[in-house]
């Protein structure tokens, strides 16, 4: 059924149909709406059988939900940013014991700087933790991700993030297309766990492994993962039976046909993108030949996937939310490595950092400046390098120069950090 | 597509306006997205939200920088914040005020505007008169389907009836009618005097 509702109420109710037993989170922006919303319906019984527990933490939070899904519970919880991090060692045990736990990471930016606004530094923190990534383009996307991950998780017995952006799909209202119970119980079979803790049958989960099987331990783990790449476009395909839509996948392609320049970029983005190039395309416009491939599943990384989308074109721009200090994209360097012996132009472009709008004008010049071969190897787009020089000149001007982030407030005239 | 930019204070309800007018529009059959400027919200700090409507799917996730219209809750960020930013000439404006754009000091700015297009409406006291309570957000909502003509009355009566229950509900649902009936009465002034000019 159709429905205007915000993006963290459609993943609450999303989740709710999958039936979780187990629902543990501690709140943190933009994440909170969901597990409030889904702590409304186990209280007012609308979820139930479910336990709601209020932890003290991400840590708990996850060290929770690792306890209750090897019992046997499907169980559920979301998080973002600083709380992510919080919880990284229970998230990296959590695939290590190959429980399906499926989480929500409402996407935003890591301090310090502390700052609450969307980028993709939260969840790309954790690109090696063994979970399985799929990242939402909108509304419709993040709610039926929800869905085909507890699939997926419980199919491979892995934990699934299902990643969307912070504030700017969380706390958007739009249109979306509500399932049916009855859509969701034919899709979602009952939780039949790989392993369990039953007092029947007793085993231990957790033993330690020393040097003599921890690498055949942790290459099973690898070659688990990879199985989703398989797995992954078969479960899109039922869904859209059942459904009658497509979302998910591994990744979706938009005007890559006859395309020159490829633009790559994962999340909400794509949607601006996608403007900006119809907008290019236009013959009035220079009919440019550009296109643009999303990133829906980034662990595993569709290498092959990547690669025979990419290998026709000219250039490649990777427009990523993120950024590996000291070397440059992450998201551009899994790129890059799709691309291995092709011989074209690859550039990375750092966007959206923080909350910065990624504007369309910007885009349309950024794009541009891509055609000509005209773009620096990495790019931050948008940046203010009156704001950065001010804050070198100072650096070599004085040896105490202060901290940055107060610094920068201070020039451009942010009242909180001003010294009353 | 038609961009809504909507400009008060943490309290006021303004991401609810927002949301409300995309609720309208949807129940129009259109598409719609609201979304809040994404601060760190607090009582009395400037706060936006955004709408846009339109008749296909909207992909775009840009903040607003050039709306088709501006609803203002609260007159006094008229001078803290440059709430016309990016509206042109022939731009819808919604004051919330029982002052006039002159008596606001906006005379000279709207001289070439269309002015039936420019309206204030007393909201919070219309708030305070029908839900006793000072939130000007929604009697606002009732203003702008008169002033902006890009959804029906009935349609914001609607969202209001999804969104609040009861006593509520019915002192909100005659808020915002009179104010609408108040923005038609101006529109109408206006379109008289100009007429008279011409």
């Amino acid at each position: 059924m159709l429905k205007q509702t915000e993006g963290s109420r459609a993943v609450a109710e999303a989740v709710a149909m999958c039936r979780p037993e187990v629902i543990c989170a501690y709140p943190i922006s933009p994440q909170t709406h969901i597990v409030e919303a889904l702590g409304e319906m186990v209280k007012d019984g609308t979820l139930s059988p479910c336990e709601f527990i209020n932890v003290e933490s991400e840590f708990a939070a996850m060290s929770v939900a690792i306890g209750s899904s090897a019992a046997g519970a499907r169980s559920y919880t979301a998080t973002a940013s600083q709380g992510l991090l919080f919880m990284a060692e229970a998230v990296y045990n959590a695939s290590g014991l190959g429980l399906p736990i499926v989480m929500t990471v409402a996407n935003r930016s890591i301090g310090a700087p502390i700052n609450i606004w969307n980028d993709h530094s939260d969840a790309l923190s954790q690109r090696d933790s063994g979970w399985l990534q799929l990242f939402a383009e909108t509304n419709q996307e993040a709610l039926d991700l929800h869905i085909q991950a507890f699939r997926l998780a419980e199919e491979l017995s892995l934990p699934v993030m299902v990643c969307m952006d912070g504030f700017i799909l969380t706390h958007a209202y739009e249109r979306v297309d509500m399932p049916t119970q009855a859509q969701v119980d034919a899709y979602l079979p009952k939780y039949e766990p790989r392993q369990v803790l039953d007092p029947a049958e007793p085993v231990s989960i957790g033993a330690m492994v020393g040097p003599e099987a921890f690498m055949e331990v942790r290459y099973l783990a690898h070659a688990k993962q990879m199985q989703a790449l398989e797995r992954i476009p078969a479960f899109a395909a039922e869904f859209r039976q059942i459904f009658g839509r497509d979302s998910g996948g591994l990744t979706h392609t938009y005007r890559t046909e006859d395309a020159e320049t490829i633009i790559v970029a994962m999340g909400s983005v794509l949607g601006t993108i996608k403007d900006v190039i119809d907008e290019m395309r236009q013959p009035e416009n220079g009919g440019h030949k550009i296109g643009v491939l999303g990133i829906t599943l980034f662990r595993p990384f569709p290498l092959a996937r990547v690669r025979e989308s990419l290998q026709g074109a000219k250039r490649v721009v990777v427009l990523e939310k993120s950024m590996a200090v000291g070397l440059g994209g992450i998201l551009s360097t899994n790129v890059r490595m799709a691309l291995s012996g092709l011989h074209m132009h690859g550039y990375t472009v750092i966007a959206g950092l923080g909350g910065r709008a990624i504007t369309k004008k910007s885009l349309h010049g950024l794009f541009r400046q891509a055609e000509q071969e005209a773009l620096e190897p990495l790019t931050f787009l948008d940046l203010d390098w009156n704001m950065v020089n001010k804050q070198l000149e100072r650096e070599k001007a004085h040896r105490r120069s202060g901290p940055v982030a107060e610094n920068l407030l201070r020039d451009v005239g942010v009242v909180a950090a001003r010294n009353y | 597509m038609f961009q809504v930019r909507i400009h008060g204070r943490g309290g006021q309800g303004v991401v609810t306006a927002a949301e409300m007018l995309s609720v309208a529009a949807f129940d129009e059959g259109r598409h719609a997205q609201a979304f809040p400027s994404f601060g760190s919200e607090r009582m009395g700090a400037p706060v936006v939200a955004f709408c846009r409507i339109d008749d296909k799917e909207i992909r775009l996730r840009e903040p607003i920088m050039e709306p088709d219209a501006i609803i203002i809750q609260d007159p006094t960020l008229l001078h803290q914040v440059d709430v016309f930013a990016g509206l042109r000439k022939d731009g819808y404006i919604l004051i919330n005020t029982s002052k006039t754009f002159d008596q606001l000091g906006l005379g000279d700015m709207i001289r070439d505007w269309r002015h039936e297009r420019l309206c204030t409406v007393p909201a919070m006291e219309l708030a305070l008169k029908h839900v006793g309570r000072p939130v000007p957000n929604v009697p606002l909502l009732g203003g702008f389907a008169a002033v902006a003509g890009v959804l029906q009355i009935e349609s914001v009566i609607k969202a209001i009836g999804e969104r609040f229950s009861g006593k509520v509900a019915a002192g909100n649902v005659a808020a915002a009618k009179e104010a609408y009936a108040i923005v038609k009465a101006e529109m109408e002034e206006a379109r008289r005097k100009e007429a008279q000019h011409a």
